[in-house]
């Protein structure tokens, strides 16, 4: 595809954290046939922030899914980490999830009887770390998007952005390859939303790779790389100049 | 294996979180496995205590004494071919004690002819009915495994001569005798005397039917002198070695053969009993308990299994997000089976805890309401009623953690 040789002239070199070629996904809804993508192609580097944009129901979820190894393509070709996702079976996909991929939600998905600590550990359970280290990782974590003061808080003790924070050191906890967020701020006032935004940032600036879904054009501003989508389909995908990029982070 | 541990600890987490939160819908749902615990309970401790009962009653008699007698101690189907039978007389025991003497390495001891009758017992105004009053030697007291609270047993030259003395239960001495020692005192059995030499200790009673201290023995020839002409009995022999108790039943059917005279070809007209015999009297009781038993269970746990079914799969409804969300952080299919196995399991036992206790409570009361019945409330079914619990667990969270397994991170995560 043009738009994948446009990148791979012009921006970050080196290995790619992931690259899908021509990738489909199909639902079958009864007798009507929706399709989700239509043939998408896309490289993303190691330390890249990437915001996927377009309208409701142009596939955005549906691509950060196939990304997130929580779904697989109709057809096409997805190398995680130089590896065929395809022929992957159910545990190793899990594995790749855990270890790999840090997901943030729009709507949170934390446990609700369990602490801000208690959810945080969960990826590392599923990854055999020992009660005492989980702990420790999980307090780092939280420390880290500034809630060291909230640990031991239940969900419904804790504001939507403070919710949404818990779910970003749960992403982040276990170190994982990329951070893929659906919509983080879409349950979020502007200003909440803006904290989360600055919390993403700081973890790009610390070496973290960050996909970003979102139809808002000002979150969709943070990043340093924008893809478009639209029925299924990439429209663009720009690289925005360092200097926007920065003008867009001082100004918000 | 770690990370095995690690879910699984984590998933006992979950559910005992859950089932606080829900305390009511859990004891609710629960509730099948709860009584299925208490019948399954219920019925052991009833069939072991009525085993251990038998074996408390049956203690008394010694476990290495056979009895001759002309029924067996069983239930026969022609009755009519016993009834015939010559009957067996207390004069019997005296041919037998002298062929053990004669056969060199006998397997027996010694044989003691016992008479009984029922009688009432007097002293001063008090009166005791239904005593059992029995004569026979003094080698009783061999095969008799009982203590004396005081006083003593009648001795040979007593026995022999029939002298007016008797030893009593401790039944009869407590009604007769409820603040003095009744020693050297004498009772009236039939308007005659005989004078108290000992006191037998407590028995209790056989099985809770009836009691073993009510009793008056005394010598073989006062007996018969004053209650009946008519030399019926029973003849109990004291056997040697009790781990060769057949070799010494064989023993005492050719001696009994040569005592009753029979040629070789003829068919044996006595019967030789033992106290394990009797025992097997007791299996008809002790299946049917077991078989309305089971049934009560079965029922009642098959009806809690669904219960624990459906709730569970309701919970997978409920937390169908949860499951994405899970599943979206790493979580296995076989982490999700086991999450939930482990849910349907945690509600099975703390049913099984209810039920336990509930059991332990009644059975605690039925011993309390009547000390007589033997209730033995054992680890084992502690054990068993864990064990059953478990796998009502597992059987009934299988098909709904199996379905969360299966569900499809993507859908998952869709649900609201
Ligand atoms: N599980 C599914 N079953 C059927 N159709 C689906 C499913 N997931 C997404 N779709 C459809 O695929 C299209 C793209 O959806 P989605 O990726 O969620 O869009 P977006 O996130 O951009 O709003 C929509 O038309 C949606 O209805
Ligand atoms: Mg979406």
């Amino acid at each position: 595809m043009e738009t994948l040789d446009e990148s791979l002239n012009i921006r970050p070199h080196g290995r790619s954290v992931i690259e899908i070629q021509d990738i489909t996904k199909r639902y079958v809804m009864g007798e009507e046939i929706v399709h989700a993508l239509r043939g998408v192609s896309l490289r993303i580097h190691r330390n890249e922030y990437i915001a996927i944009m377009g309208p409701s129901g142009s596939g955005k979820s549906t691509l950060m899914n196939m990304l997130g190894c929580l779904d697989t393509p109709t057809s096409g070709r997805y190398e995680f980490n130089g590896k065929n996702v395809a022929e992957m079976d159910d545990n190793e996909l899990a594995e790749i999830r855990n270890r790999e991929i840090g997901f943030v939600f729009q709507t949170f998905n934390l446990l609700p009887r369990s602490t801000s600590l208690r959810n945080v550990e969960l990826p590392l359970i599923y990854a055999g770390i020992n009660p005492e280290k989980r702990e420790e990782m999980a307090a780092h974590a939280l420390q880290e998007v500034g809630l060291a003061d909230r640990m031991n808080h239940k969900p419904n003790e804790l504001s939507g952005g403070q919710r949404q924070r818990v779910a970003i050191a749960r992403a982040l906890v276990n170190n994982p390859s990329i951070i893929l967020a659906d919509e983080p701020t879409g349950n979020l006032d502007s200003k909440t939303g803006g904290e989360i935004m600055a919390v993403m940032e700081t973890l790009y600036q610390r070496g973290h790779t960050i996909i970003l879904v979102t139809h808002e054009a000002d979150i969709a501003r943070h990043a340093r790389r924008t893809v478009h989508l639209r029925d299924g389909l990439i429209e663009s995908d720009d690289y925005l100049p360092l200097m926007e990029s920065e003008f867009a982070i001082s100004s918000s | 294996m770690r990370r095995f541990v690690y879910e699984i600890s984590e998933s006992w987490k979950i559910a005992a979180a859950q089932m606080r939160s829900n305390m009511m819908r859990s004891t609710l749902t629960a509730l099948g496995v709860i009584i299925g615990i208490v019948a399954v309970t219920l019925m052991g401790t009833a069939i072991s205590g009525i085993s251990i009962g038998f074996d408390k009653s049956m203690a008394i008699f010694g476990d290495d004494v056979l009895y001759v007698g002309q029924w067996p101690w069983k239930q026969v189907d022609d009755w009519w071919n016993y009834r015939d039978r010559k009957k067996i007389k207390t004069e019997y025991a005296e041919p037998i004690n002298r062929m053990i003497v004669a056969t060199p390495k006998s397997n027996l001891t010694v044989a003691v002819p016992t008479s009984s009758v029922y009688r009432s017992v007097k002293y001063g105004n008090g009166e005791v009915n239904n005593v059992l009053v029995r004569g026979t030697v003094s080698d009783y007291v061999i095969t008799s495994t009982f203590d004396f609270k005081e006083g003593r047993f009648f001795n040979e030259l007593e026995s022999r001569g029939g002298a007016n003395v008797c030893v009593v239960g401790y039944d009869v001495a407590n009604a007769l005798f409820p603040s003095a020692s009744p020693l050297d005192k004498s009772v009236l059995i039939n308007g005659q005397p005989f004078k108290v030499i000992g006191v037998i200790s407590r028995q209790g009673t056989f099985l809770g039917l009836f009691s073993l201290d009510s009793i008056v023995v005394m010598p073989l020839p006062a007996f018969q002198k004053y209650f009946t002409a008519k030399s019926e009995a029973d003849i109990l022999v004291k056997v040697k070695d009790k781990t060769k108790l057949a070799e010494a039943k064989d023993e005492l059917v050719g001696i009994m053969r040569r005592v009753r005279g029979l040629s070789p070809e003829k068919k044996e007209d006595f019967s030789i009993n033992e106290q394990q015999a009797l025992k097997s009297t007791l299996d008809p009781i002790k299946n049917s308990i077991a078989i309305a038993g089971l049934f009560i269970t079965g029922l009642s746990l098959f009806v809690g299994a669904i219960g624990i079914m459906n709730i569970t799969f309701v919970s997978v409804k409920e937390r169908t997000k949860e499951i994405g969300t899970r599943k979206a952080l790493g979580a296995r299919r076989r982490t999700i089976l086991l999450q939930f196995l482990i849910e349907s399991t945690a509600l099975c036992l703390l049913g099984g805890f209810i039920g336990l206790t509930l059991a332990f409570l009644m059975c605690f009361l039925i011993g309390v309401g009547f000390p007589s019945f033997p209730v033995h409330f054992s680890t084992d079914l502690v054990l068993v009623s864990m064990i059953v619990s478990v796998l009502t667990g597992l059987i009934a969270g299988f098909a709904p953690a199996w379905t969360a397994s299966r569900l499809d991170p993507v859908a998952a995560l869709r649900y609201e």
